[in-house]
Order: C-alpha cells, then structure tokens, then sequence
C-alpha cells in the first residue's frame, strides 16, 4: 500500500500491474538516457570555446537524429501496445461484483447466485482502532477469492465517481446510467486499498475501496456469513 | 434440448462473455438480457410452452445489473410504463 515519501508504484498485485510496472522501468530508462544526453550536450555547448564559422548542412547528421528517435520510439510503442492488447484478453471471470458509487461511500453487489449488498463506508478518524488506515480503511470490504478472474461492473447512483485501486492497476469512471466492466484478477492474497477518482463533492477524499483478496473457501465462508448477518 | 438447457442453468457460474458487447461498456448487453428476459416470458406462456429456458436471460441481468436498476424496471414494468419494447 501507499506509504510516506513513497517515490514509485505499490507492489503489483495482478498480472496487468506486473506488466505495466515493468513498462513504466523501461519507458523511465529510455527518457533518463535522453535526457542525460540533451543536458550533456547543451551543455558543452554552451561552455566550449572552439567555433566554427563554415557550418552549412549535414546530410549524415539528419539521417542519424531523424531514424535514432524513429527506433527509440518504436521501442516505447511495442511494449505499450502488447500491454494494451493483453489488457483487452478475455478472462472468463468466475465471479460479477458490481461496484456502485454514491454520495459519499461505495455499495458492492454479489448477485450471481444470492442477493448480496452492502454498503461500505470510511471509517471516521474517530472511530478508529489500532492499526488501521486513517482515510483508507472501511466498515466492510470487497472481498473476493484469490487468483480468480473476476468480473467488476462500475457504476455510480447520482454524480461521477471512480473505483481505483493502484495495487491491481485499475481505475475506472463510475458514471450513472452506464455500466463499465473491467477484468480482476489478485495473484496473492492481501488487502488492497484505493480511492474514489473522480471529484464527487464535499467527502470525495473520504470514501475509499478496500480490496481483501482471500483463498475460495475462507470466500465462500464470508459469502454466507454476510449473508446471515444481513 | 430441455436437458442441456437444465445443464445450462445447473452450471451456471456468471453471465459468459458475450460477442454481443465486446467493450467496457455493458449497459446495453444488461438491458438486453432483461428485455430478452421478459420477450421470452411472454412469447413462451402465448404458446403455452415451459418457461423455463427463460432463466438463463434471469440469471444473466441478475449478474450484471444493478440491484436498482432492476427495482426500478420491474416497478415500470408491473405499473405499465415500462420504456423498452416487451
């Protein structure tokens, strides 16, 4: 999860998140090394004391600063399209869980065999207990199996709202009359947290997305427990 | 073919990709399943056939809809002003 002074991503936890962490490194390198270049070379630039008066073209001098950027951008463009086709695979979820988001907390549904909802709501800074997340933990938690692909449909009940969660690398608008659907899928289990995206009024920093990722059966025990308890 | 259909329902886990709607946004392939849901209600009963393999279509808006909006088109439903085509 996020911490103080965090300088780069949270740990990935879904196979997506691997991917475009390991692009972000490579992208990173290659504007690290251009960047390193340009200053270097504006730079002795601007110290040197030689001069030359005669320069007119450099035919050489085109063809290599117009084909290098050419293939440097073709190096950025591959990996990025290959994550962006992947991200699009069909996953043949097991699980739907419907995330809606509303003023101001988010409600989860699990409705493919029983009717379940709940509400999920911050829990006030007050209220807190030792060791939780002040603006980040919840009163109830989506909880979904682990290594499992899952099914999330986001939408909202009154303004734009949007269910991010970094670990898992999602983010996506929860509009109202609309139904957007993405793919999940925890490699570990854990909790994971996230916050609403989208400006939402007066409390839209404090209305975050709790994430508890958990091994099927332990899943299938909280189904019914929730169940009971509603 | 009344077997398969019960098999169909028996295994059912969640509403299966749909060629229909291959993007992010399913509200239509939600609203389809509840229109189809209610045409074949009312196209199997006008013969006076089993209703049965009408489930599918229940299960499958049950997954993806919201719970509101499926009280909300049920209500306009029973009072009549339903605004899709039944």
């Amino acid at each position: 999860m996020a911490y103080p002074s965090m300088l780069g991503f949270q740990d990935a936890t879904s196979p997506i998140m691997e991917e475009l962490l390991h692009f972000h490194d490579h992208a990173m390198i290659i504007v690290t090394l251009i960047s390193s270049f340009v200053f270097y070379t504006i730079t002795m630039m601007v110290i040197t004391k030689l001069t030359y008066k005669s320069m007119l073209d450099s035919q050489e001098m085109e063809m290599v600063w117009t084909a290098l950027p050419a293939l440097i951008l073709t190096m950025v463009a591959l990996p990025s399209l290959r994550i962006l086709y992947l991200m699009d695979e069909l996953n043949f979820p097991n699980l739907t869980v419907k995330a809606v988001g509303h003023q101001w907390y988010w409600s989860y549904e699990y409705t493919d065999f029983e009717q379940l909802n709940f509400d999920s709501y911050m829990i006030p800074t007050q209220d807190l207990t030792p060791g939780q997340f002040r603006l980040l933990d919840t009163d109830n938690r989506m909880v979904v199996p682990v290594n499992s692909p899952i099914r999330v449909m986001v939408t909202a009940d009154d303004v734009l709202h949007s269910w991010a969660t970094p670990s898992l690398g999602i983010k996506l608008d929860a509009v109202p009359g609309r139904l957007n659907q993405t793919a999940l899928m925890t490699s570990r289990p854990g909790v994971f947290y996230g916050q609403c995206s989208e400006i939402c009024g007066a409390n839209h920093s404090f209305m975050p997305i709790v994430v508890e990722s958990i091994p099927l059966d332990h899943f299938e025990y909280w189904t019914h427990s929730m169940l009971n308890n509603a | 073919m009344s077997d398969l259909v019960d098999d169909k329902l028996r295994n059912y886990r969640t509403a299966p990709f749909d060629a229909r709607f291959p993007n992010t946004n399913q509200t239509r392939n939600c609203f389809q399943n509840y229109l189809d849901f209610h045409r074949c209600n009312k196209a199997l009963s006008a013969k006076d056939q089993d209703t049965a393999p009408c489930q599918w279509f229940q299960k499958v808006y049950k997954s993806l809809c919201p719970v509101t909006w499926v009280e909300k088109w049920d209500e306009q439903v029973e009072a009549g002003n339903f605004p899709g085509k039944l």
